[in-house]
């Protein structure tokens, strides 16, 4: 090799070099630019939109505080949220009680464990809209299991609540129980497997019942996974949107009504678009409140991962 | 689920045993119904619907209903049945689910074995945008949207379904290659072995599993979604899920219960072969999707 040429080689390898270092940020970098705006970038457009005074289209004057004073004002974004709060407790309590007790029962050595399992999880690969078709018919009083009933000699049973304006809210529980039920049931049975046997063998020998087997130090053992269930099923309450619009499309009156459909009709068929931001603010701070501090603490445990 | 092999010391009695079992096989029941019901009643003819009992056999089997809803049903003002929206859902589904996974197979690697400072930021950030509810991305999607001429059509739509499934594939493969060794691509680097070439030659070809649970999670989150198909695809880029919805809501004319039956088990179908095919990965995803870390 020439000396001339030593600087120009060093340098190519430099470039190389320097290349290596940026290749792996230039890879990860479209990823991140669209996260930040199509993620954060859009929560700062919907945030800033809902201090101004939009309606069909996207306007820039700045109103304050007003659309968030207009929607608490409303009768309608209160039923939507007492809806929802009626709505997501019944649905987090039922579906925890329902998957702890199946995934308790199941690992009692069931001999077609796999089959169960496979029938109790199938509906969550399911759309909300087949769900909330499936079970609009079968609530029907017309054709439904009312119907079933009467044809099967039991005359005065009634079973109308998707008709019936106090009712409808707990058809939405429900079918969103039958969807989800067996997902929380595999959470927990994933939890019950990790448990190490010779404690349970132990306590037995100290004389324990099967009752408090399961009081005292089973379940107490399953937090984590009472934390992950609650997380994923409040995150999904405050989202439903498609099992209503499929189930009772907000009805009867506005009797199934929930935040995301409210905000839904505000922006995009009232032309309320200030009112719709403003009441999506509130349902993303609802989520941030539950998933931000699962997130942090997950990543604190993770810390050397 | 991953260790699903030891069941509990727990001993029960013959009578608490009789009454598990009968506790089980009433939820199986419970959980079952309405799929039955849907595909007993989606064989009858009408008439055996609205004058008959939803839990009693066809007696005149016919697969008309499920003719009608594939090709002549009336969705909206077009009675094309669900065929074309059929289309219109792998169309969408396959790339979003392909452009999706690759970038967080990239994305994983990067932040698992390239680390840099901020790393956990980033991954952070991801990891809440997979919870974020999709109404506050809504109004500036629409715009956006509008403003780059893809309003209404296929492009718009997997655009939007692979940034939002970014965060998800990214958190799989960011797990999956925290637990493989770092030692083996350091070798690989000070034998000379670049960036692209490690991910090609050592992490691709252990990444089978993971790819499967990734794909079929955003394969069932993608065919499923509604929101963004009732809000962006418009009339011509319309998926599976709004068509199916727009023929049950439907006011005008006779309610034709066995074409929405039909039609339901055909929108569930696609996802429904995965899941019983693909179980196993199907479960694993989810859990992997609860727990983080």
């Amino acid at each position: 090799m020439s000396a001339e040429a030593m600087p120009a080689a060093t340098s190519r390898a430099d470039l190389r070099g320097r290349l290596q270092d940026w290749l792996p940020r230039l890879v990860l970098s479209p990823s991140v630019a669209a996260m930040l705006v199509f993620v954060y970038g859009f929560i700062a457009y919907s945030v800033f939109l809902s201090f101004t005074g939009s309606k069909m289209l996207p306007s820039y004057d700045w109103v304050g505080f007003d659309n968030y004073r207009r929607l608490f004002g409303l009768s309608a974004w209160t039923t939507a949220l007492v809806n929802l709060g009626i709505f997501a407790s019944l649905y987090i309590l039922i579906s925890i009680a329902i998957g702890l007790m199946l995934a308790i029962f199941l690992d009692q050595k069931i001999r077609a464990e796999g089959t169960l399992r496979a029938i109790y999880l199938y509906p969550m690969a399911l759309s909300f809209i087949v769900t909330g078709t499936a079970w609009k018919w079968l609530l029907d009083p017309g054709i439904g299991i009312e119907n079933t009933m009467h044809l099967w000699g039991w005359e005065s049973f009634r079973f109308d609540w998707i008709k019936d304006r106090d009712m409808a809210i707990y058809t939405l529980v429900i079918a969103a129980v039958w969807q989800s039920s067996g997902f929380v049931m595999a959470m927990f049975l994933a939890g019950l497997r990790g448990i190490d046997n010779e404690i349970l063998k132990a306590a037995q020998i100290d004389g324990a019942s099967n009752l408090s087997l399961y009081r005292r130090i089973v379940i107490p053992m399953l937090r984590p996974a009472f934390l992950s269930a609650f997380v994923i099923l409040a995150h999904l309450a405050i989202k439903s949107y498609d099992l209503v619009i499929a189930l009772t499309g907000g009805g009867p009156g506005r009797a199934t009504e929930l935040p995301a459909t409210f905000m839904y009709s505000y922006t995009f068929t009232r032309n309320q678009m200030g009112v719709g931001a403003a009441s999506a603010v509130i349902m993303l701070m609802g989520v941030a409140s539950v998933i931000v501090p699962y997130i942090y603490a997950e990543m604190r445990q993770g810390e050397d991962r | 689920m991953s260790v699903a092999t030891q069941t509990t010391a727990v001993r029960t009695g013959r009578i608490g045993r009789a009454l598990i079992v009968t506790v089980l096989i009433f939820f199986a029941l419970f959980y079952l119904l309405p799929l039955g019901v849907m595909l007993i009643n989606s064989l009858k003819p009408l008439p055996e619907i609205t004058g008959g009992n939803m839990m009693a056999l066809p007696r005149e089997p016919t697969l008309d209903p499920w003719r009608s809803a594939w090709s002549t049903a009336q969705i909206g003002v077009q009675a094309t049945g669900l065929k074309p929206y059929f289309l219109n859902s792998i169309l969408m589904v396959v790339p979003a689910v392909a452009i999706s996974t690759m970038l967080g197979a990239l994305n994983g690697y990067v932040l698992t074995k390239w680390r840099f400072p901020g790393h956990r930021w980033v991954f952070g950030l991801l990891l809440f945008s997979c919870f974020i509810p999709f109404q506050i991305v809504l109004i500036p999607m629409a715009r956006l949207l509008g403003l780059m001429g893809l309003a209404g059509s296929l492009p718009g739509l997997i655009l939007v379904h692979v940034v939002y499934g970014i965060g998800f594939s990214t958190l799989y493969f960011r797990n999956y290659y925290a637990a493989f060794p770092t030692e083996l691509v350091r070798a690989a680097m000070i034998d000379g072995a670049g960036f692209f070439r490690i991910f090609w030659r050592i992490m691709l070809p252990v990444s089978g599993p993971i790819a499967v649970v990734c794909i079929i999670w955003q394969f069932t989150n993608i065919w499923n979604d509604f929101l963004f198909g009732v809000s962006f695809a418009g009339l011509d880029a319309m998926p599976m899920t709004v068509a199916l919805n727009n023929l049950v809501q439907s006011s005008t004319g006779v309610r034709e219960y066995n074409v929405h039956f039909a039609a339901a088990i055909l929108a569930a179908l696609p996802t429904l072969l995965v899941y019983i095919v693909a179980g196993r990965y199907f479960v694993r995803g989810l859990m992997a999707g609860s727990v983080k870390g």
